[in-house]
């Protein structure tokens, strides 16, 4: 089996790492950029179906190329067997569109693969467009909000439960041909239930480790020419999303006053001790007098 | 059967016995899957300890893997006293002669540290064989067939068949349980163990114990300190920790009501401690155990069809007095196991597995060391009460006394005849009379001043790691009250009586005009030692693969 499983790299948007500016927007330059979070359920589908049928996992992504170190962290982290990263000016600032005509034409230079695996939306764009609309580009049955996967070699199928509308409580198998592609839900969880396959993967993980060490010997970078696409129909030109604006989110309304406290003030910290007594020293004083009787 | 997965040789449990079984069948190239429910092995477990390599003993540790003590071991133990004490007064014997009767080598050892450096070995040697090992794994028990048992269940695998199956999953083996060859009955059984991981610099130990760096002490206590609980306390050195813990006879515990994190802390602040633990005490890790005595629970054919015990599951631990040994007991086994499998299958009887094991255990000398048959003979008359207070009341009498002080200069070659150990009865005699008589009529009064304040039971837990498993709990009470289950109140190690925040809360139900003291039960503070399933009337199991406590030490 071949496994193609495409990723991207996102602002980390953890509590610590993020940054912002005094309007709100993000800081790029100061935020580390790491692999999406979602693409990490794509990955362990890809992984898991590598642990019971075999074969091989690609992994790509679009983009500058410091994605070489998100693609670090997809092998390291997961699995991958080799890297593939699509790169050059042409590609800059695609929308959707523009990036699923340059991920279907890099995915066509690797071959034909029997599945390809996305995550579910980009922490950033959030948008969720682009698996589908990659998909649209290599015209191959779709599933997506998968949670649990089952392929079947010999005939040739994948079955595979899914997420109706992204709701957990409605849950429908669907079965198709391969090649497919799949889009893993965040609800994806691999299933490893025989002490054969648990073995596989610790053996895969240990070598995916070892092999994300030298993962450059793994990677290669592909520009326009070399995915044989016209520069006219990718990055800014391809896109036909105009974004006119970015307007921040008006913070709502604080109802109450907030008076910031360090607790190393210890008058600071006495008026808050105070303050408190005040509030609760009449009530404290009408249940003493009640019990009186 | 057919569409079980197969192996031809399962290994449940990665500690030393486990790994012995496992490495031994790889050695005969036998497919091995060993199955480990910690997180990494050595997560779940504890001992004291010490292991020793005895020169009687057919297979040891570092026979089996080569490099075991300079990578997994702590410290040579070089010196063994025990000390017995009345009060402030203490007389010190040397028992180094006997620690050394029959040992090649003996280290201090933390096992997280040892077992998850032998899950390597055991790994990477068992993977060539067709098998490997998993942790993470919780087989929950034995999966028969018409009648015989074929092989395991798991709580996160599917079932598991195989040729030979060695049990090597500790003191509270599921499997032991299920094959009904061991059970949680009687507490005169076992003893539980506590003990506290103390931080101390190289130097500071080098300094106060007065040992280079490829040598150690061990400390034995016994006397008056435990509130006459049956039992004692220990110290060894490791490379920059001590371990220091305290084990008693499970029935005396619970007779005496006793709270074994404070028989632990009597022991951490007695006077005599204070050379040791200095004003800087910092305590890294609290842990117990159940420990098997083996004079009393030992199976003399650990095996039922395809299955062997090994180690604690098999009740393999002498704690005889002084001498206390385990793991290399459960190595031993552990690799007689595996070659009594891969003999008897060379002669097309595979079946004989099991008879051909327990005759390695005779005829190595093993059984003789761990049910000791002086102590069998003498133990009808040593252990009767009426017996045991005459001697005690003789022992504590002018006469008694006068005795002591006559063999004073020879009592500490007597400590040291290893047969003496063997014989000792399991009684409060010389557990803590004989130690106080001792001290008091030669014991001279220690002058230092202890400065340690031990964690309360609160901060002991609070700094344990646990991966609790919501809503699964992994034991119940079968029955809530308080006659049936009381006593896991004080008996539990992180549980006291008037504490809100162990395992075993003691309550009063009011129904209807009138009060029942019954028992409840949370296990999220569980350290998995199995003492409630012997003092208390539960449903008990471990907790499903990586779930609950996470020993850093152990």
């Amino acid at each position: 089996m071949h496994m193609v499983v495409l990723t991207k790299g996102v602002p980390d948007f953890r509590e610590g790492q993020v940054s912002f500016d005094e309007d709100g927007h993000l800081e790029r330059g100061k935020t580390p950029t790491v692999m999406n979070p979602n693409d990490r359920f794509a990955l362990e589908a890809a992984l898991q179906t590598r642990v019971r049928h075999g074969g091989r996992v690609s992994v790509m992504s679009m983009g500058p190329p410091g994605y070489k170190e998100v693609l670090r962290e997809a092998m390291e982290t997961v699995y991958a067997d080799d890297l593939h990263l699509v790169s050059d000016r042409e590609m800059a600032a695609a929308d959707t569109w523009a990036t699923a005509i340059t991920l279907s034409a890099g995915i066509e230079t690797l071959g034909e693969p029997d599945v390809v695996f996305a995550g579910f939306k980009t922490a950033d764009g959030e948008t969720g467009h682009t698996g589908p609309q990659t998909n649209w580009c290599l015209d191959m049955p779709l599933v997506t909000h998968v949670i649990s996967l089952d392929i079947d070699e010999a005939e040739g199928t994948l079955r595979a439960k899914r997420l109706v509308e992204g709701d957990i409580e409605e849950i429908e198998t669907v079965e198709t041909e391969l090649p497919a592609f799949v889009v893993a839900d965040p609800e994806f969880e691999p299933s490893y239930r025989t002490a054969g396959e648990r073995l596989t993967l610790k053996d895969l993980r240990e070598e995916t480790r070892a092999r994300a060490e030298n993962y450059e010997e793994h990677l290669t970078v592909r520009d326009h020419a070399d995915i044989n696409v016209d520069p006219d129909y990718i990055g800014l030109d391809g896109s036909p999303t105009i974004v006119s604006s970015v307007d921040p989110i008006p913070k709502a309304p604080a109802e109450r006053e907030a008076t910031m406290v360090d607790p190393e003030d210890t008058g600071a910290m006495q008026d808050v001790l105070g303050a408190m007594q005040s509030a609760v020293g009449d009530d404290a004083g009408d249940a003493a007098a009640a019990g009186g009787d | 059967m057919s569409d079980y997965e197969h192996y031809e040789a399962l290994v449940v449990g990665a500690g030393p016995g486990g790994a012995a079984a496992a490495a031994t069948f790889a050695n005969y190239g036998i497919e091995t899957l060993v199955l480990e429910r910690g997180v990494e092995a050595g997560s779940k477990n504890v001992s004291g300890g010490l292991i020793y390599a005895e020169e009687s003993a057919p297979y040891t540790i570092d026979d089996l893997f080569p490099g075991f003590r300079e990578a997994a071991a702590e410290r040579p133990i070089t010196k063994y006293r025990i000390h017995n004490i009345a009060g402030d007064k203490v007389e010190s014997f040397d028992l180094t002669d006997l620690h050394e009767h029959d040992t090649e080598w003996s280290d201090s050892v933390l096992r997280r540290k040892m077992d998850s450096w032998l899950e390597d070995r055991v790994h990477e040697r068992t993977r060539e064989t067709g098998g490997g090992l998993l942790t993470g794994v919780h087989v929950n028990g034995l999966l028969r067939e018409e009648g015989r048992i074929v092989g395991v269940t798991l709580d996160e695998l599917d079932p598991i068949t195989a040729d030979i199956i060695v049990a090597a999953d500790g003191v509270n083996s599921e499997l032991a349980r299920d094959a009904g060859l061991m059970d949680w009955d009687e507490p005169d059984e076992w003893f539980q163990g506590v003990k506290a991981v103390v931080d101390m610099p190289e130097d500071a130990i080098a300094d106060r114990f007065d040992v280079a760096e490829d040598e150690g002490a061990a400390h034995l206590f016994s006397g008056d300190l435990f509130e006459g609980v049956r039992g004692g306390g220990f110290l060894y050195t490791n490379r920059d920790t001590l371990s220091l813990g305290t084990v008693f006879h499970l029935d005396s515990l619970v007779a005496e009501e006793a709270e074994p994190h404070q028989l632990l802390d009597a022991l951490l602040t007695h006077p005599l401690l204070a050379q040791w633990l200095g004003d800087d005490y910092t305590e890294l890790e609290y842990s117990a155990k159940l420990v098997p005595d083996s004079k009393k629970v030992a199976l003399r054919e650990p095996h039922f069809g395809r299955l062997l015990l090994v180690g604690d599951a098999a009740g393999q631990m002498q704690a005889q007095g002084p001498i206390i040994k385990g793991m290399n007991h459960a190595v031993t086994a552990g690799a007689l196991a595996a070659e009594a499998y891969a003999q008897a299958k060379s002669r097309n009887e595979p079946e004989k597995a099991g008879t051909r094991y327990a005759r390695k255990l005779r005829s190595e000398g093993v059984m003789k060391k761990l049910r000791p048959r002086g102590y069998e003979l003498l133990r009808g008359v040593a252990e009767d009460d009426g017996v045991t207070d005459v001697v005690d009341t003789v022992l504590t009498s002018p006469v008694g006394r006068a005795g002591i002080r006559a063999l004073s200069g020879r009592l500490e070659r007597l400590y040291n005849v290893p047969t003496l150990s063997a014989l000792m009865p399991d009684t409060r005699t010389p557990y803590v009379t004989l130690p106080t008589v001792i001290a008091e009529e030669l014991g001279t009064r220690v002058r230092d001043q202890s400065s340690v304040t031990p964690l309360d039971l609160e901060a002991r837990i609070g700094g344990l790691t646990y991966d609790t498993d919501i809503g699964n709990p992994h034991i119940a009470l079968r029955d809530e009250s308080y006659e049936a289950s009381g006593a896991a109140v004080a008996a539990c190690p992180v549980s006291a009586v008037d504490f809100g925040g162990g395992c075993y809360r003691e309550e009063v139900v009011r129904t209807n005009g009138s009060e029942e003291r019954v028992v409840s039960l949370d296990t999220q503070p569980c350290v998995e030692c199995g003492t409630c399933a012997v003092v208390a009337d539960t449903e008990w199991t471990h907790p499903r693969g990586d779930k609950g406590v996470e020993f850093k030490w152990g």
